[in-house]
């Protein structure tokens, strides 16, 4: 998807902002990702984002007006319905995905402070021309030195927002299966009344799934870590001639 | 509501800001606008709906509600954002000025049309350095950024007495028969996206506090002399380094083309 940030906010602007929009922002970071983050942020899109608008927004759109409970008193239905269900899945997910993408956007900028610097270098040396500072900008940045640091650091955050949000959701809903009863005895309920969940067990099949798709991405990301550390290792290696780093880590490997 | 224009409108004036502002601005967009829409308009569209009063006298619930929610917390900060991002435009506003001006020197100037064209070209493109009159615009941007900012965040506490939502309310309005008990629907889930919205609210205001330190720093390490009034327009362009510079190349080719 190669497109820029900037050309992107202006051509794809939907008059609504919303999800569209925060793709496209994040999608102007996947140039400069390795393979693996591509494939992390079509997962991403593909089977977090679009069932969730597509699919699960609908499961859980009458999750109110239809939790019922075996009572006429009023406000027992609201009491009832806020004590099991604290946070709704879909904003949990929402906030997910929002928290998850958030990293990337530091790369975004570590790229774009780095292209600033080219591009006065470029003005310095007489290459200041529009298309030269053109090409400068369609070119995928590679990823080493401060790059390399600020891409792991984001990847590392990614890990952490995604296990945090996956321990809140075993806090909050244990077990991950949807009930279809739950009894109740908050005030004003009479007794302890049952309240019936609406479309438990479509519910339940797509917290397995989103909760999949989460491992998965985890795992993603993972991967990606220990790919860029074994090839910024293998590439001192490769010169341990002119890097000090890549003779220690020779001298260490061959010494045992 | 149109986010889409407001959001089109400030990545233009990002251009101009500090590397502060373009953190402030993708903060703002990112963990404020799109929760709201994506997330806290669908926990509160039923907010009056679902708004229960344990009585049959018709009118009490609509009373009532009105009584505890003056206005909603989504509507609150809606006016937040906009009136937060509405000082940038003014930012915009004096770089288009400035320009405008700039411009203005360029076509008085007697120079060949495709030179003027040229320079006209770079113009639109040149990012302004944030010196002089840009300077003390940007300040006051910031400050009346902050000032938003803090009496959103205080009506919203005054309002609402804190960030916590109650599960339940006792109301005896008229026409109420007496005081009825009346229950607020998902107030938990409210709950928990007020602190996420005050909390990335605070988050925005010490950014444009950092913001302002660091402008305030860089004037004053860049000293009085070269914070330079207006003098005239030969001056003013001039001290605009990519028009002096393209001047210099120009007398230079000048002199090597009369060579």
């Amino acid at each position: 998807m190669p497109i820029t940030t900037v050309h992107v906010n202006r051509y794809y602007l939907e008059p609504r902002m919303n999800w569209a929009s925060f793709y496209a922002v994040i999608s102007g970071v996947n140039r400069h990702s390795t393979g693996i983050g591509r494939v992390w942020l079509s997962v991403l899109f593909i089977f977090r984002l679009l069932v969730l608008v597509v699919a699960a927004e609908s499961v859980w759109g009458d999750e109110k007006a239809h939790f019922t409970c075996n009572t006429q008193q009023p406000g027992c239905n609201s009491v009832c319905y806020d004590h099991f269900f604290p946070i709704s899945h879909i904003r949990l997910w929402a906030l997910q995905l929002i928290m998850v993408s958030s990293p990337a956007l530091l790369v975004a900028m570590h790229v774009a402070h780095r292209r600033h610097l080219d591009k006065k270098l470029y003005r310095r040396t007489g290459r200041g021309s529009p298309k030269e500072l053109e090409q400068l900008k369609l070119q995928k940045m590679k990823i080493t030195g401060a790059l390399w640091w600020t891409y792991i650091i984001s990847l590392l955050f990614r890990v952490l927002f995604e296990s945090a949000f996956m321990y809140l959701f075993y806090r909050i809903y244990p077990g991950y299966k949807m009930f279809r009863l739950v009894k109740c005895d908050s005030y004003p309920c009479p007794n302890t009344v049952d309240c019936f969940v609406s479309r438990p067990t479509e519910k339940t099949v797509f917290t397995v799934f989103m909760l999949a798709v989460s491992g998965v991405c985890i795992l993603l990301n993972i991967t990606e870590v220990v790919f860029l550390v074994a090839r910024a290792t293998s590439q001192h290696l490769n010169n341990s001639k002119d890097s000090p780093l890549g003779a220690w880590i020779t001298q260490k490997l061959f010494s045992y | 509501m149109n986010w889409g224009t407001l959001y089109t409108q400030l990545t233009g004036v990002n251009r101009h800001s500090t590397s502060l502002g373009k953190i402030w601005l993708s903060v703002l967009f990112i963990f404020r606008v799109s929760v709201l829409v994506v997330a806290a308009e669908t926990v509160w569209s039923d907010e009056q709906a679902d708004f229960v009063c344990n009585t049959l006298q018709p009118g009490c619930e609509n009373v009532c509600y009105d009584h505890f929610f003056p206005i909603s917390h989504v509507r609150l900060w809606c006016l937040q954002l906009i009136f937060a991002s509405t000082p940038p435009l003014l930012v915009a506003m004096y770089v288009a000025h400035r320009r405008h001006e700039d411009k203005r020197g360029i076509l008085c100037a007697s120079r060949s049309r495709a030179k003027q064209e040229e320079d006209l070209e770079s113009l639109r493109k040149r990012r302004l350095p944030i010196t002089g009159a840009l300077w003390w615009v940007y300040a006051a941007s910031l400050l009346f950024r902050l000032l938003f900012e803090a009496v959103f965040m205080y009506a919203l506490y005054a309002i609402y007495d804190g960030v916590w939502l109650p599960r339940l309310v006792r109301c005896e309005e008229v026409p109420c028969p007496n005081e009825v008990d009346c229950f607020v629907s998902r107030p938990t889930e409210k709950t928990v996206f007020t602190v996420f919205m005050a909390a990335a609210s605070g988050a925005c205001m010490v950014l444009n506090v950092a913001e302002l330190a660091y402008l305030v720093a860089k004037a004053a390490t860049r000293g009085p002399a070269r914070r330079g009034v207006r003098k005239g327009q030969a001056d003013y362009a001039a001290k605009d380094k990519g028009l002096l510079q393209m001047m210099r190349n120009e007398t230079l080719m000048a002199s090597s083309s009369s060579v």
